[in-house]
């Protein structure tokens, strides 16, 4: 039993250096998420603020009108689909590196889910919060940046949390287009040693533990976040 | 409660002694049926591989043959309409219709058909799937039924002539494929781009993402075939035979298929799909 657990260890990752992928597969895997993360936080705020802002006064009815396109056509279609379309359509006809097809198809997918987050996110903070910085001069933007921008995303710091989480998990569909990420790698190693148990644990364990130091990082970030409500 | 158990038992004891009574013939009859049951429960108790084995016989006697391929390798095995047609289906169809069988056909990845045969998800393995050495560690392969080799796809007028000009460019591969591992070995590893499916690294180099294509000769001319301003470069890589897939020491469903194949190589079945899907070059 331990002597075939090893000779399988042996095959799937030692063998012909086959952890390096699940290393690079990690490398890339990473640093797609990250970079999507903050794709995703801009074009959220973005839409978001432009939301509630043409809810609120009823201006920027133009952009509030694209915004709801782009939030009606991505979270009408599936991911998989966006980046195929990315890739062979969007940049259909030219030589580009992966990496930001994948980081642009994967970014501008959260950024509609973030914008609807920080939607909600504003619309938790007290409408008196908006009069009160108002009444002491600042402007709209400024109210917004100053007073409730900073209290809304204490409010969805969780959902966001939960929303970094989904996307480094949809990220595992990036070897579509021939992106040699965690998923892939491990796929590389099936497609090599034909045995499914290791190079799979393998993947769930190493997405497993990024979540749960993700989860972690947040929670220590919320409850410094919250130190300022005593 | 435990009173009656035991007066049950009692009771069936001795109808069963009554029984005997009856006749030598029936009496032959329980201690043959005794013995079964007994022989059945030896077996249970051994390993799981005997029970496997157990288990394919079942199968087989039911008469369905699950056939497992990844129907995105015309001519090999394609989708027309809903259903799944080429040579692998036409040939394991003639199989099937030899044993007095149904066939039933499973689409998957072509990186998943190993496993789906050696965890006896399907019964057999058949996808225009080369005979090397590396797979048999983990299948057995029945007698070969056809000839291939890889080939290199490029765009009219690329510079690539041949594998010698292939090592530092970008290679598309089906992942998994022999062209795969051949591409991995002319190229290093970081060169070459794996995608789940051939068309769709013909796709990217359609699209100039890549520089050539590795793939198995038959499909190779389908693919330029159907797309303007592609060719296969003359050069055949390797020369490969395809077989079919069994799981490893099932060697019931090895004779059974191999004895298939050798007659209808013998009757000429197998030439005449062969002809149909390639005609003659």
């Amino acid at each position: 039993m331990w002597k075939n657990f090893c000779d399988t260890f042996y095959l799937n990752f030692i063998k012909e250096d086959r952890w390096h992928y699940i290393a690079d597969g990690l490398a890339v895997t990473l640093q797609i998420t990250l970079l999507a993360a903050i794709l995703g936080i801009i074009i959220g705020l973005i839409v978001g603020v432009i939301r509630t802002t043409y809810e609120k006064t009823h201006k920027l009815k133009v952009m509030n009108f694209f915004c709801t396109v782009y939030l009606t056509v991505i979270r009408g279609t599936p991911v998989v689909v966006q980046l195929l379309i990315m890739y062979f359509v969007i940049f259909g006809n030219s030589r580009i590196d992966k990496v930001p097809v994948a980081v642009m198809a994967f970014g501008i997918n959260s950024g509609a889910y973030v914008a609807e987050i920080f939607r909600s996110g504003i619309n938790s903070v007290d409408g008196g919060q908006m009069e009160a910085g108002r009444s002491l001069g600042f402007n709209y933007l400024e109210t917004m940046r100053y007073i409730i921008l900073p209290q809304a995303f204490k409010n969805v710091l969780p959902t966001l949390c939960n929303e970094f989480i989904a996307l480094l998990k949809e990220t595992s569909v990036a070897g579509y287009i021939a992106l040699q990420d965690l998923t892939k790698g491990g796929d590389i190693i099936r497609s090599r040693t034909y045995s499914a148990f290791m190079p799979l644990i393998a993947v769930a364990i190493i997405y497993l533990l990024l979540v749960m130091i993700l989860s972690r990082l947040v929670g220590i970030l919320e409850r410094r976040l919250r130190r300022s409500e005593r | 409660m435990k009173k009656n158990v035991f007066a049950m038992a009692i009771a069936a004891c001795m109808a069963a002694s009554l029984a005997a009574c009856g006749g030598a013939d029936t009496a032959a009859t329980t201690a043959a049926q005794t013995t079964g049951a007994q022989t059945t429960a030896a077996e249970a108790g051994e390993t799981a591989s005997a029970e496997e084995t157990t288990q394919a016989e079942a199968e087989a006697a039911g008469g369905v043959l699950v056939m497992a391929t990844n129907a995105e390798f015309a001519p090999w095995e394609y989708y027309e309409g809903g259903d799944i047609v080429g040579i692998d289906p036409e040939i394991a169809q003639a199989i099937a219709d030899k044993l007095g069988m149904t066939l039933e056909i499973e689409d998957m990845a072509f990186d998943s058909i190993i496993p789906a045969v050696t965890s006896g998800k399907a019964d057999f393995g058949a996808a225009g799937m080369t005979v090397d050495e590396d797979r048999k560690v983990f299948v057995d392969f029945t007698d070969t039924y056809a000839n291939a080799s890889q080939v290199i796809i490029v765009k009219e007028d690329s510079e690539i002539a041949g594998s010698k000009d292939l090592s530092d460019k970008k290679i598309g591969v089906q992942l998994g494929t022999t062209g795969d591992l051949l591409a991995t070995d002319l190229a290093g590893d970081s060169n070459v781009e794996r995608y789940n499916k051939g068309f769709e690294a013909v796709q990217a180099l359609l699209q100039d993402k890549i520089d050539a294509v590795v793939i198995d000769s038959a499909p190779a001319n389908v693919f330029v075939e159907q797309n303007e301003g592609l060719k296969v470069c003359s050069e055949a890589m390797s020369q490969e035979e395809y077989a079919i897939a069994v799981a490893k020491g099932n060697t019931e469903m090895l004779d059974k298929i191999n004895g298939a194949l050798k007659e209808l190589k013998e009757d000429g079945t197998i030439d005449a799909i062969m002809n149909k899907y390639i005609p003659a070059e």
